[in-house]
């Protein structure tokens, strides 16, 4: 189970940063998001593998660590709301370049304030 | 347990919900709440710093859950400091965004204070994992707070920024793991107790974890390899949210100097000072490229923001000296340059409102409306930054040169320090000296008119580098007794016999 659990981290990483690496804001996305898998993962390992134990001593033979599992919990939450953060956020580069490279335009021109007649729009993180 | 701990994370959580639920609530009343909640924060910070005076260690348990079970806050010198530095700040910061920033978005308010109530957990807590969920809560603010404004131009480097902090927070997670494989703790306090009495199989994984955490501090505080994402992001956010970044950084810096001296400080045992033979060297590279950067910036905002790293390498390389007196040179130091960076931000922003299209360019303009007021704000916040007497940059200097033991380190020290005031002195006088004194005929189309809160909260807190030479004295006994306080991390310990509500106090 070492083994297999090691391998499947280890290339939930590798593939996270290679597509982090990527120049367009979609494989930037999905690596970010296949590495917040396997550092979950990882998290989880921390308080030793096993099966069939419980988080709560006595209940069985094998006792499992919840704090791991606890932290794990958090770490999906606030990988999720900023997942769901940085989708928005590219859709709108996307939008406001007119192009989905991770720089904008390739031959990118300083945006100048041609959107000055635009109205003050909401942009918030929530 | 102490309550009034709770305080500056309360604060700001509860007036950054009304401002949630007043979005439609009208401008004036919006901002005298926000306004009210920043200068009650100031005041439970000051109460706080009076408490952490008398040099003890006060825990604040959530939940009254004992220390290496539940999380705690912990209030020291060294954290009563950083959330007056903040709260001072903010407060000017949030004087500055009436009328020109919070005018643009119905969300304004809230994300700044909800930014503040994530530093102030970062700088209270006493538990790692915290430190991650604190960091997330003020990046996820800060997200908000940097795309904020109209146009365009925003949008890249945010995003830049977004993912460099998402993988940041990856390692984080990693690097916590690693630590809490072998520890089978997270509590700060519990840590430094266990660390120093590992055993040789368990250290390589404690010691690569400690490594990788450096790594993802460093990326906050923007220490060399790590650094290029700051000028480009800060440059394009608004003045006051810019100003308020400038202790974005801190807070990397920060983190740096509790975990790196209670939990790898000089009485961990093998692991000992960790990583300080990397941070003093990078620590002078990223001065040497901050003032590159600076000679080389076309915008005053670029500058500023390439002022800000130098003061990061300057802040780290008088921390990794590994000494009472550099520590405590490195927190004078960070009290200056925080406010007067900040200040500076504003200063930009208030010359780039009266030249029209020539902007924060460092290019000849017609003449400013205010030209004098503004002139004479500028020079005050470029001298202190530079290092020159009489202000408070030079002491700050003064104070980490002399923290200094002769031989290589105070060569290199020194050399660098003086060499990265030189030529921070020139940028600021070329730039100023362009934009202030080669006026071009013309007129601009309605240049901004200055009034009460930009005023106010630009010059104050460029007016904060004279207030620092006034009270250089008390200021550097502060940082004195709490270097003395960071040092002896047994003290820090003592809270985890922290006496529960209903035990026996």
């Amino acid at each position: 189970m070492e083994l297999a659990f090691a391998l499947i981290i280890g290339s939930l990483t590798f593939s996270g940063v290679y597509l982090v690496l990527r120049a367009r804001t979609f494989p930037v996305v999905v690596g970010l998001t296949l590495l917040s898998y396997g550092v979950n993962l990882f998290l989880f390992s921390t308080g030793r593998l096993m099966t069939g134990g419980q988080p709560i001593i006595g209940s069985t033979d094998t006792y499992s660590d919840p704090l791991p599992q606890a932290l794990v919990l958090t770490a999906i939450v606030i990988g999720f709301a900023m997942t769901a953060f940085v989708v928005v956020l590219s859709l709108r580069s996307r939008a406001d370049t007119g192009d989905d490279h991770v720089d904008g335009n390739i031959p990118r021109e300083e945006p100048e304030d041609h959107q000055s007649i635009e109205q003050p729009r909401e942009e918030t993180g929530q | 347990m102490n309550h009034w701990l709770t305080a500056p994370v309360l604060i700001p959580l509860i007036g950054g919900f009304l401002q949630v639920f007043m979005g439609y609530a009208p401008l004036s009343l919006r901002r005298t709440l926000g306004l009210a909640t920043t200068g009650l924060l100031l005041v439970s910070t000051v109460i706080l710093l009076m408490l952490a005076d008398d040099g003890s260690y006060r825990a604040y348990a959530f939940g009254n859950w004992a220390p290496p079970f539940g999380i705690v806050l912990v209030l020291d010198r060294l954290a009563a400091l950083m959330l007056f530095i903040t709260a001072l700040l903010a407060l000017f910061c949030h004087l500055f965004s009436l009328g020109r920033t919070d005018v643009s978005s119905r969300q304004f308010h809230a994300l700044f204070l909800f930014q503040l109530m994530g530093l102030n957990i970062a700088f209270l807590t006493g538990d790692l994992f915290n430190l991650f969920v604190a960091f997330e809560v003020l990046l996820i603010a800060s997200y908000g707070l940097l795309l904020h404004g109209e146009g365009t131009a925003r949008t890249v480097p945010s995003l830049h920024y977004v993912v460099l902090n998402l993988a940041g927070s990856a390692l984080f997670l990693i690097s916590v793991g690693m630590i809490y494989s072998v520890t089978g703790t997270l509590n700060m306090a519990d840590l430094a107790r266990i660390i120093p009495e590992l055993g040789a199989a368990d250290l390589p994984l404690v010691e690569a974890g400690g490594m990788i955490l450096l790594v993802v501090f460093a990326l906050k505080a923007a220490l060399l390899p790590l650094t290029f994402w700051l000028p480009r992001a800060y440059a394009s956010a608004t003045a006051p949210v810019a100003a308020l970044f400038a202790v974005m950084t801190k807070v990397g810096v920060y983190a740096i100097i509790r975990v790196y001296t209670l939990l790898f400080g000089e009485n961990a045992g093998a692991l000992a000072n960790l990583g300080m033979d990397w941070v003093f060297p990078l620590a002078l590279l990223t001065m040497i490229v901050g003032v590159i950067g600076m000679m080389g910036s076309g915008g005053l905002r670029t500058m500023v923001a390439w002022q800000v790293v130098v003061s990061v390498g300057t802040i780290l390389a008088a921390f990794s000296l590994v000494s009472k007196e550099g520590l405590s040179s490195a927190l004078f130091y960070m009290v200056h340059t925080t406010w007067v960076a900040a200040g500076l931000f504003l200063v930009v922003d208030l010359i780039a409102g009266q030249r029209g299209s020539a902007g924060d360019k460092i290019v000849t303009a017609p003449r400013m409306r205010n030209r004098t007021f503004i002139s004479v704000m500028f020079m005050l916040g470029a001298v202190s930054a530079a290092g020159l007497p009489p202000l408070s940059g030079f002491f700050a200097k003064l104070l980490i040169m002399s923290a200094a033991v002769p031989g290589l380190q105070m060569a290199a020290l020194w050399a660098v320090i003086l060499f990265a005031g030189f030529l921070s002195l020139v940028a600021y006088s070329r730039a100023g000296s362009i934009v202030f004194w080669r006026n071009v005929d013309g007129h601009i189309d309605q240049p901004e008119r200055l009034n009460f809160p930009h005023t106010v909260g630009a010059g104050a807190l460029v007016a904060m580098s004279v207030v620092i030479v006034f009270g250089a004295g008390p200021l550097s006994d502060y940082t004195d007794a709490a270097a003395e306080q960071l040092r002896d991390t047994s003290a820090y310990t003592s809270i985890l016999d922290t006496a529960m509500v209903g035990e026996d106090e």
